[in-house]
Order: structure tokens, then sequence, then C-alpha cells
């Protein structure tokens, strides 16, 4: 199991222990955290399970390809810290990742 | 807003209708209705990753049943609403259950086309739809097995990569003259069926299939030309019809769907219909039309509730799909019927190139292949008709959203 933390928009944080091989934005889903909207279902075509993750770890994750950068720039707001949640697989190197749900999606 | 929702139909369209609602403020009583004994699950998945064995089944569902519950909405599943009493607010199911709603949510979706020729009740002939389908056809589809799919459309050529990868040899038939016809234009056709081809699958053209042969189970499809190819399996995709039936019968207008305004409201003003199941006039298009895709499903559920609870909100959306097959991914946004211009950009020979359509100068549709760049900057610029310069629009160095003439 790997921790992650979700941060809501309005603040409330969920932490949850997340199965290993699912995406990070599954685990959203299936514990009802709410601002990941995943409407292609993880398929990297939408942007709405865009997240802000915590600068430190920006460069502890493997780095977005070019397809999820292209997602990406349709999504508010997004800056240099901003990932697809569907595009972040749960492994141990992710333990106490902290994710920022931003208020609006696409 | 309160009272007794009643949404019909347990896909995409049902499970978002069931967050907008309660997001727009509603706090009355809701239940869903569903025919499948299953949760509102992803349909996208069914003919790719879950058909490959890579998904459990746990994945494929949209929410899970916590959400439901959550959210206060009461699942009836495994039961068939039939019949629809508009005068006493009833709907009335399989079991003889009735249902009391104050409004009604239509999200019947849609059903497979039917293909019935001589053997089409053989045993090893499947349609892909449902998650009980995909169950059937996995028990089936082994290595070495050959494979005849009827229709090369999404799911025809979805299946026909998922196949492959399982080591099944695949022969795909296509009444059309071009694979995905109704979908893409032919410079897209082209370059598909060469990929198809390149994989080792074997696509036919201009082929109509009129008969199965076999005893008990298929052992071979016979087409109008004579040609007959012999099968282990067959999957047979070749479009679905929208699940109108009860609306219709209960006097409820119906045109290519249940019959909605820009509002997701049907003649009937208790009732709404959203997702694959209805139509609904296009301000963009100039015309009526019925969108099969996941993100209509999501956008009209949307609509559709903001509307329930009071709001007035116009669903005006620029439509847009998605298919993987291969290593490739497609992403269409817009309608590219009656474009009159195609603009290619890049190159398709790099894989990752796109397809532009115009009509009259205005971008209508974008067909992309590995370029999420250009399919996200093409939902703005459609979203807003733009003209983009095709000099500029056919250089892929050249951001999409710069294309448009200063």
């Amino acid at each position: 199991m790997t921790r992650l933390v979700y941060v809501e928009p309005g603040g409330n944080r969920r932490e949850i222990d997340a199965l290993d091989g699912l995406s990070v934005m599954e685990v959203a889903l299936l514990h009802n955290v709410q601002g990941i909207i995943a409407t292609c279902g993880g398929s990297c075509s939408c942007s709405t399970c865009h997240a802000h993750v915590d600068p430190e770890w920006v460069e502890r994750l493997d780095p977005p390809d070019d397809m999820e950068l292209g997602t990406l720039e349709a999504a508010p707001g997004h800056d240099a810290t901003s990932r697809l949640t569907c595009q972040l697989r749960v492994a141990p190197t992710l333990d106490g990742l902290v994710l920022h749900i931003p208020a609006k999606q696409a | 807003m309160d009272g007794t929702f009643v949404i019909v139909g347990a896909g995409q369209a049902a499970s978002q209708a069931v967050d907008s609602l309660r997001r727009e403020g509603f706090t009355g009583r809701m239940l869903l209705v569903g025919d499948e004994p299953e949760l509102p699950y992803q349909r996208p998945p069914l003919s790719k990753k879950f058909l490959a064995g890579e998904l459990d089944r746990e994945r494929v569902y949209v929410r899970p049943r916590s959400f439901y519950e959550q959210n206060h909405c009461e699942l009836l599943l495994g039961r068939r609403a039939t019949g629809l009493d508009r005068v006493g607010h009833t709907l009335t199911l399989d079991d003889g259950t009735h249902l009391h709603y104050d409004k009604l949510l239509l999200a019947t979706g849609s059903r497979p086309r039917l293909l019935r020729i001589p053997g089409a009740e053989l045993g090893g002939v499947h349609y892909l739809r449902s998650l009980a389908d995909v169950d059937a056809i996995r028990a089936e589809a082994t290595a070495g097995k050959r494979a005849v799919i009827v229709g090369a459309g999404y799911v025809g050529l979805e299946c026909a990569a998922t196949c492959v990868k399982l080591g099944l040899e695949v022969t795909v038939l296509e009444m059309e003259d071009r694979v995905m016809s109704r979908v893409v234009a032919p410079e897209m056709s082209v370059f598909y069926t060469a990929e198809h081809v390149a994989h080792g699958v074997r696509i036919l053209c201009n082929t109509l299939v009129s008969a199965f042969e076999g005893t008990g189970r298929v052992g071979a499809v016979v087409c109008r030309d004579g040609s007959r190819h012999p099968a282990d399996l067959v999957i047979v995709g070749i479009g679905i019809v929208p699940n109108q039936e009860l609306a219709q019968q209960a006097g409820i207008a119906c045109d290519n769907g249940i019959a909605v305004d820009d509002r997701c409201r049907t003649s009937d003003p208790c009732v709404f219909a959203i997702g694959d199941c209805c139509s609904h006039p296009s301000h963009r298009y100039g015309r009526r039309i019925r969108l099969e895709s996941v993100d209509n499903a999501f956008e009209q559920a949307k609509t559709a509730a903001a509307n329930l609870c009071g709001k007035d909100v116009v669903h005006d959306k620029v439509p847009w799909f998605w298919s993987d097959q291969f290593d490739l991914k497609l992403q269409i946004v817009g309608l590219s019927q009656d474009y009159d211009q195609v603009v290619l950009r890049g190159d398709p020979a790099a894989k990752a190139f796109s397809c532009c359509y115009l009509r009259a100068g205005e971008l209508v549709a974008v067909d992309a292949v590995n370029d999420a760049r250009s399919f996200m900057g093409a939902k703005k610029l459609i979203a807003e008709r733009a003209h983009p310069d095709p000099a500029r629009l056919a250089d892929l160095t050249v951001p999409i959203k710069e294309s448009v003439a200063a």
C-alpha cells in the first residue's frame, strides 16, 4: 500500500492507502475524492483529472510524456506542478505524494 | 429542489447524472433503474484493455457502490423498465414494481444493431456492448484462433487490434468502401487500413456478410461476393440503435432517438433524456444530431441536472471522441461531415499528425493521431468557430492555436 494525500478543493485533506498498479485518478474515484472528474476514463483525452503536486515531487515523479503535456494545456490553471492523475501509476516510490485538486476542471 | 427523481438507465450518462443532480442541490429522493445486474460501468475499455485482460473488473465501474450510497441514490439493478404512464407519473418495471416520479430522466442508452442473417444464432457469434458480452468473448478469444470481425468502425477495429495482441488471426469484413466511414474522412481511413494491415490484420472492404455457417457453432463467414472466411470466433460491430422504445410507446416524440431540445427536455415537461438514447439540435452544425460518445453522455447529464434543478442551461458543446488501436491514439473533435477542405497537419509517416477539416474556411473538425496538443487546441478553436490560416495549420511546428490569422 502506498500512502497518498489528496487535498480537495476547499482544503479537506484525504489520506488514502492506495493499491499499487492503479492510477492516482482511479484511487481518487474509488474513494470518492472530490474534484477529480475523469471524463475520458484515463485515456489522456480530457484533462479533467488534473491535479497539482507539491513542488518537491515534480522532480521525483517520472516526467510527463508529450501526450500528457499536450492534454495538460487544456487544464485551467495548469503550471509546472501540474499532472494528469490518470498518467501517474501508484507504486512505493509515490509514498507520501501530496496532490492539490483545483477548484475548476476543464 | 426536492421530490422524487427516477433515472432510467445505468450507464455513464446515468452515473454522471447522480453526481450532477446532487451538486446542483437536488435534495429529494433519487432512484436509478438499470437492466444489467451491474453498477454503471465504462464501455470504452470493453473493446480495449478489458477485452485484453489488462483491467480487473472493479476498475471498469464508473464509481464504486459507496458513491451511490453517499449520494443517496437507490439502485434498482437487473430490473428493466417496461412501461411509462406519463399522466400518472408512474414507471413500471419488469418485476411488477411501480415507481412514482416527479421528474424522469431517460438515460437508456443504445443497443447493438443486430445482423439478421442465416446462422446469426450459432455459438461463437458475439456482439460487444456489455460486460457480459466481453466475458463471453474473452473465454473464446485465445491465441491461434481465427477471429472474423464484421464491421470496421470503432468497435470492429479496436477488437481487431486487441485480438492481434491476444495472438488471434484476424479478418475484418466491412460493407462500405473504407474503414471507419461513419466517423473519419477518407484520408484517415487509408492511414488506419495501412496500420492494421501492417499488424497482420486482413481488411476486406466492399464486403457484405450474408450468412454464418456451422453446426451449433460458427465455422465460417460467407459473403455476398461468394467469399468464405473460416472462423473460430465472430464479433459483430455494425453500429448501435438508440433505446427509444419506452419513450415512444408512452407518446414522447422521437426522431433518431428520443427527441430533446437544447436543454435536454423531451416533449413531456417532466421527462428529460440524455446520452446515446437521444437526439438534440446542434446550433453549431445546423441539424439534429445523435452523438455516440462518453463526453456527450457526461455533458448532457450535467446540462439536464442543472435544468432539472431550476436553472436554464443550453447544451452546446463541441463533440469529441477517442479510439485507441495499437500504439495509435485517435482523438477526434467536431463533426467533419460537409467539409470542403482538408489540411494535413504533420506527416502520417511520423505516426503523429492531424487531419483538419474546414468548411468555408472555418475549422469544423480535427482527427488527431498521437497529437494531443493539436486535439486539445482544436477543441478551443472549433468552439470559437475559428478561421485558421491553412498554411500555418499544416505546420505542426506552429501551435494550432497560433494558426489563426492575427
